[in-house]
């Protein structure tokens, strides 16, 4: 049975993980895992934090994580992760990890207001911050050496393009966390480079149920919409259900992979996906801290490292298809 | 005051509790009918506004998400009457879809039996918040709190060790599923509309609950635990079955939401629910159960969830700002409780008492 083997691989995978920090400490080889560079660490392992602001259970922080921690196996780093959805907490789980005397910070800066007290403590501390996802227009102003994210007005823009290509004229883009600056910004741009009208409407994430039945009231008043944009993947495979139950000849197009979501490219129920790459938005962020921290390197010289967007269609589907099916694209 | 209290007083030595009341006191001192009469407003004003609200699609769509609500609510409202919460039953909904997934995934078997065992699961989660609760004594808002932060870490943590990732692989390829999806998931085509299945799920829960409320000693032994539990255990009601007992009708309705959920969307994520239990006791005290218990009715919690369902569709319909979205959901959800209170207040001096 595959997913047995796949549970296997994975404990196995655990285990040699630990293992791995084992024959480390007793210096052994190491960094024989998932590891692409033939460079193994010398030193001692790096105990490298990484605080996001994800709620519980979502699959986007979950690639974002395991990107993490593939650069952590293979830099010999020890990832400590955490989140919380809540500001307030999520700086307070910052000054934990200088508590802790980290080697490194990971933070995600979607709160930049409630954030930017913790983090300049930790760069006092001497602590390297990077930042990933969100906060591309406060992070140098902290003292964060690097950020590794997608521009979501960019991302947005890029959508719209699209949908110009694709000849839309009316388009609703379906935000799944009310005042989230990230969907406002996406919607935003899309709105901006798009020709056609655009409405946004919002659901409540957490409730399946009622993001389709809302999605299809949506369609049932203005049938006039030819274009159906959520802002994440699991999104839209509910609104691919809420486009039939309307009747609507409505077209469907998302932010942010699934495996589901790339096969549903492949049978045409979904036109195309704006992927921010959130695997390498972790895997960039813990090797530029072992980068740092080993060779004093700075990626992105200074500058935001966007790590989208990438437009996914049916003639890319496939060379991305094998990877969303791992969980880390 | 113009109200007349016109109801003559009962002969002396006459039997109150003997005394007939005339049919509009009756009628409204039932617990829902404050909530009917602000469904009713409630579709007249989105009916107003919105030329798309009163068509039969849209009803449909309206139907669906009062009934994913009202399921719940069917349990929650009869739990309350019993005089206890659930802060657990949001989640509770997802760990049972995620019991029948992880197990059809984990043991490669025909997704019923995860189905199934999904049952016994959601029932023994009822039977452990119930058993858990008359034993230790302390108050369901403690017990179910607690309950429900380890559901929702047992929900993230198994995934997690078990598929590698915070949601199931899709059970849409397991044995089984066509015959699940038409259980749990399909439309039904009534007058040439299709209505989910799951508003028919919950109009026979409704009409159950009511006539356990209304025909059955359970239902007796329902009120009175939650009118006086000490005074109910001493006229020999067994107080501590009913509870257990209700909490089972919760996990019951958890488990048909969680069938839905399952075969609707076939994929199942760790993190939702999350926030849903309120909706529950939203949609139950809008229709009339009272947060101190010993008084309510099913029906009324249909109503409650109904106004629920329109409030949130009506926003989208009647194309207001989303901005609002919420504020306007507080409102309606205030304005229907308060006027429901006002109409049995009326009622209730009307009829002399």
């Amino acid at each position: 049975m595959a997913p047995r083997s796949w549970t296997k691989l994975a404990l196995s995978a655990a285990v040699g993980g630990g293992l791995m920090l084992g024959l480390a400490a007793c210096g052994g080889p190491a960094g024989v895992g998932a590891g692409n560079t033939a460079q193994p660490a010398e030193s001692a392992p790096l105990k490298i934090a990484m605080i996001t602001h994800s709620g519980a259970g979502d699959t986007f922080w979950d690639i974002v994580r395991k990107g993490a921690e593939a650069a952590a196996a293979k830099d010999n780093a020890e990832l400590l992760y955490s989140a919380d959805p809540d500001g307030g907490r999520q700086a307070q789980l910052v000054d934990q990890a200088v508590d802790q005397k980290v080697d490194g910070i990971i933070v995600t800066l979607a709160k930049p207001e409630a954030l930017s007290a913790s983090v300049q403590a930790a760069v006092a501390a001497g602590i390297p911050v990077v930042s990933i996802n969100s906060g591309e227009d406060v992070w140098e102003d902290m003292g964060v050496l690097a950020h590794f994210g997608q521009n979501e007005t960019i991302a947005g823009e890029a959508a719209g393009t699209r949908l110009n290509e694709l000849g839309a004229k009316k388009a609703v883009c379906v935000v799944h966390e009310q005042g989230n600056v990230g969907h406002e910004a996406r919607c935003a741009g899309m709105a901006s480079a798009f020709t056609g009208s655009t409405e946004q409407l919002y659901v409540n994430g957490v409730d399946m149920p009622n993001v389709a039945s809302t999605i299809t009231s949506k369609l049932q008043t203005s049938p006039d919409i030819d274009y159906v944009v959520t802002l994440g993947a699991p999104f839209a495979l509910a609104a691919a259900d809420s486009i039939a139950d309307a009747g609507s000849g409505a077209h469907l197009a998302t932010f942010d992979l699934s495996a589901d979501a790339v096969s549903a490219l492949s049978d045409d129920r979904i036109s195309f996906i704006v992927d921010q790459q959130p695997y390498l938005q972790g895997y960039s962020a813990l090797d530029n801290l072992w980068l740092y921290n080993t060779n004093g390197n700075v990626l992105g010289g200074g500058k935001t490292v966007l790590t989208g967007p990438q437009i996914i269609t049916k003639d890319n589907a496939e060379s991305v298809a094998r990877y969303a099916a791992n969980g880390t694209r | 005051m113009t109200r007349q209290h016109s109801i003559p007083q009962t002969a002396p030595g006459g039997d109150e509790r003997l005394r007939t009341r005339s049919l509009p006191a009756r009628l409204f001192l039932r617990p829902e009918i404050g909530a009917l009469a602000a469904a009713i407003v409630l579709f007249l004003v989105f009916a107003s506004v919105s030329p798309v609200f009163t068509t039969g699609d849209a009803q449909a769509t309206i139907l669906y998400g009062a009934s994913t609500v009202g399921i719940m609510a069917v349990g929650v409202s009869l739990l309350m009457i019993g005089g206890e919460v659930d802060l657990s039953a949001g989640v509770a909904v997802i760990s049972s879809a995620l019991t029948a997934a992880l197990i059809a995934y984990w043991f490669g078997s025909n997704i019923w039996v995860g189905v199934g065992l999904a049952l016994v699961f959601s029932l023994a989660m009822g039977f452990i918040n119930g058993w858990l609760l008359t034993k230790t004594r302390l108050s369901s808002f403690i017990v179910t709190l607690a309950t429900f932060f380890m559901l929702a870490g047992l929900n993230l943590g198994l995934t997690r060790a078990l598929t590698g990732g915070v949601a199931t692989p899709s059970v849409q390829d397991a044995a089984g599923f066509e015959l699940g999806r038409a259980i749990f998931a399909s439309d039904i085509p009534v007058f040439g509309l299709s209505i989910k299945i799951t508003v028919f799920y919950w109009i026979g829960l409704v009409l159950t609950a009511t006539w356990i409320l209304r025909r059955t000693r359970v239902g007796n032994w329902i009120f009175a635990s939650g009118g006086g539990a000490e005074a109910a255990r001493a006229v020999g009601v067994p107080v501590v079955k009913t509870k257990i007992g209700l909490y089972m009708g919760v996990g019951f309705c958890a488990w048909i939401l969680a069938m839905h959920l399952l075969f609707a969307f076939k994929t199942v994520q760790s993190g939702e629910g999350i926030g849903n239990e309120f909706l529950y006791i939203i949609a139950a005290v809008v229709g009339g159960c009272l947060m101190t218990g010993g008084y309510g009715s099913a029906i009324g919690a249909a109503i409650g969830a109904l106004i629920y369902g329109m409030a949130l569709k009506g926003v989208v319909y009647a194309e207001w700002s989303p901005d609002w979205l919420k504020f306007f959901l507080g409102a309606m959800l205030l304005g229907a409780t308060v006027f429901n209170i006002y109409v049995q207040r009326r009622a209730a001096r009307g009829s002399g008492k």
